[in-house]
């Protein structure tokens, strides 16, 4: 073999080599931060002001985006419809394509980018400025006091936006499709009640958001932790964070929905 | 043991990746001194204090505080250790998102389990020792360097340590904020009745308030003693820090190829084409 065909094969196995070293440090570190956890659940008043940071600041941004992408869903849902003649099943696919998929999948989207990057912002600036060096010297686990009541505020706070997002929706749908269109009220709701499985459709779709929120949480407090401790670090890890957390989603959504919906 | 130093550290090693950080460290910290560590920036000065306070482990040696090896001590050992040992991070580490009072606090109400009405009493005083109390409200971000600082040193005070680390306490201060910091490191030592370790490599600040100093160079302890032996010193190294000298046995340049040889030769690198 060629020199240059060596060199490119040690660095292809470096880079695979790094990848599987980081992913088995972060497994780590997830378990770390669960073992840790008992302080987030003991001293609540952490983890709640945590929720209000991720969670409730991120309102804004979900609440909006459900009811554009609601309204949207009502335009273009009416116009394919309509084509069949079966205008009146509008609720019915406003409220599945929502509480199934784009409830979850782009409640998390946004959650990744508003609060998942702001996590991992803090956390590598808290490490950049000692902060987590001068508690660790203070006798105080930074994994117990600064990670796990982040990591619990972003599994609790995502199936909560992703319901909110879905409920926005669905009301937007309602907004462009009962209001401006004009079609029945009646039977935008009661087709809608009568296809929406609680079980099938809505738990599918709450399972999928908190699995979203602890992927999302693991990598926003990860990358934070593990970051370089300077500016040029911290604006790195919070840019992987949204990447990272962004494929992993759709990554793992796909799994999720083979699994959840086999057509039966 | 009742008569051990707080802080003795025997034949130590350490290295990062298989290089070498410190070689062979031998130190002892008496009851209620104030020792220097100096050095120039990258010989291991910081390193030791991360040693002592158990954040890294020996790759040989030992570091004993309080009568126990530092290294051998589990988690729960460890955190019971740094209890007692206070910390002063080069800018503070002032939690940002805590007021002055809060910071100063947070030890307290992690650790002592006191009632609010005894800790704000304990905050108040600790503030007042640094001359701070009527800050108490402020935030981190309101501070000068220098009045962070003494927050952060009312917080490293506020479990009452044995020991306490100082690490660049002096760095990018005003002539007055530099010798506020002095005074109080002198003050509390002595009125506690601690001991302190300062890493620091500004020199004349610390000649006026410290009991002995190690010289660190390349990861050694090339020189010790007390200030004035220091100022006597005919070592070069010590010589030239202590005079500030640009040359010496630390060289002005950083090591390179031949000079001539260097701009005599054909010019091979091309201008990056995004400048």
């Amino acid at each position: 073999m060629n020199p240059s065909a060596l060199d490119l094969l040690r660095r292809l196995g470096h880079f695979v080599t790094d990848r599987l070293w980081r992913l088995g440090f972060a497994s780590r570190f997830l378990m770390m931060t669960v073992l840790y956890s008992g302080a987030a659940f003991r001293r609540l008043h952490l983890t709640i002001r945590e929720i209000y940071f991720t969670g409730v600041l991120s309102l804004i941004i979900i609440l909006v985006s459900g009811l554009f992408v609601g309204m949207v869903l009502g335009l273009q849902g009416y116009d394919t419809l309509q084509r069949y003649g079966s205008s009146e099943a509008l609720g019915v696919l406003v409220a599945l394509s929502l509480v199934r998929e784009l409830g979850p999948v782009v409640a998390a989207l946004l959650f990744a980018s508003r609060a998942g990057s702001a996590i991992t912002a803090e956390i590598g600036l808290m490490k950049a400025t000692e902060q987590l060096s001068a508690m660790e010297m203070m006798a105080v686990n930074p994994i117990a006091r600064v990670i796990a009541p982040r990591f619990w505020a972003g599994v609790v706070s995502m199936p909560l936006l992703a319901a909110l997002f879905s409920a926005l929706g669905i009301f937007g749908g309602y907004l462009v499709g009962v209001q401006l269109i004009g079609v029945d009220a009646g039977s935008f709701w009661s087709q809608m009640q009568a296809a929406v499985d609680f079980r099938q459709d809505i738990m599918n779709g709450v399972i999928k958001s908190v699995v979203f929120g602890a992927i999302i949480s693991w990598i926003a407090v990860f990358e934070g932790y593990d970051c370089e401790p300077t500016a040029e670090g911290v604006s790195g890890a919070t840019t992987r964070t949204v990447v990272t957390s962004s494929l992993a989603i759709l990554a793992a959504d796909f799994m999720l929905t083979a699994f959840m919906f086999r057509g039966e | 043991m009742a008569d051990e130093p707080p802080v003795l550290i025997r034949d130590l090693n350490f290295a990062y990746d298989r290089r070498p950080v410190l070689t062979g460290i031998n130190m002892v910290i008496p009851r209620g001194a104030v020792v220097a560590i100096m050095g120039l920036s990258g010989c291991g000065k910081t390193t030791t204090l991360r040693l002592i306070g158990g954040q890294l482990k020996p790759t040989s040696g030992e570091v004993r505080v309080a009568g126990q090896v530092v290294h051998e001590l589990d988690d729960a050992g460890l955190y019971a250790l740094r209890r007692r040992m206070g910390m002063l991070f080069q800018f503070g580490a002032l939690f940002t998102d805590l007021s002055v009072f809060d910071n100063v606090a947070f030890p307290l109400r992690e650790h002592s389990g006191l009632p609010e009405e005894m800790i704000r009493d304990l905050v108040l005083m600790k503030l007042n020792a640094v001359g701070l109390r009527g800050a108490h409200h402020l935030m981190p971000a309101e501070l000068s360097g220098g009045m962070a600082r003494r927050v952060a040193l009312a917080r490293a005070i506020a479990l009452d340590p044995l020991l306490i680390m100082y690490d660049e306490p002096f760095a990018g201060l005003d002539p007055i904020s530099l010798s506020i910091i002095g005074a109080l490191i002198r003050k509390l030592n002595d009125a506690l009745g601690i001991s302190s370790i300062i890493v620091t490599h500004d020199i004349q600040e610390s000649l006026k308030i410290v009991d002995y100093i190690y010289f660190m160079a390349d990861g050694k302890v090339v020189a010790e003693g007390t200030a004035e032996d220091i100022r006597r010193s005919q070592e070069p190294f010590v010589h030239q820090f202590i005079w500030g000298e640009p040359d010496g046995p630390v060289n002005f340049h950083y090591p390179a190829r031949a000079y001539r040889e260097e701009l005599m030769e054909q010019p091979n690198r091309p201008r990056p084409w995004w400048t």
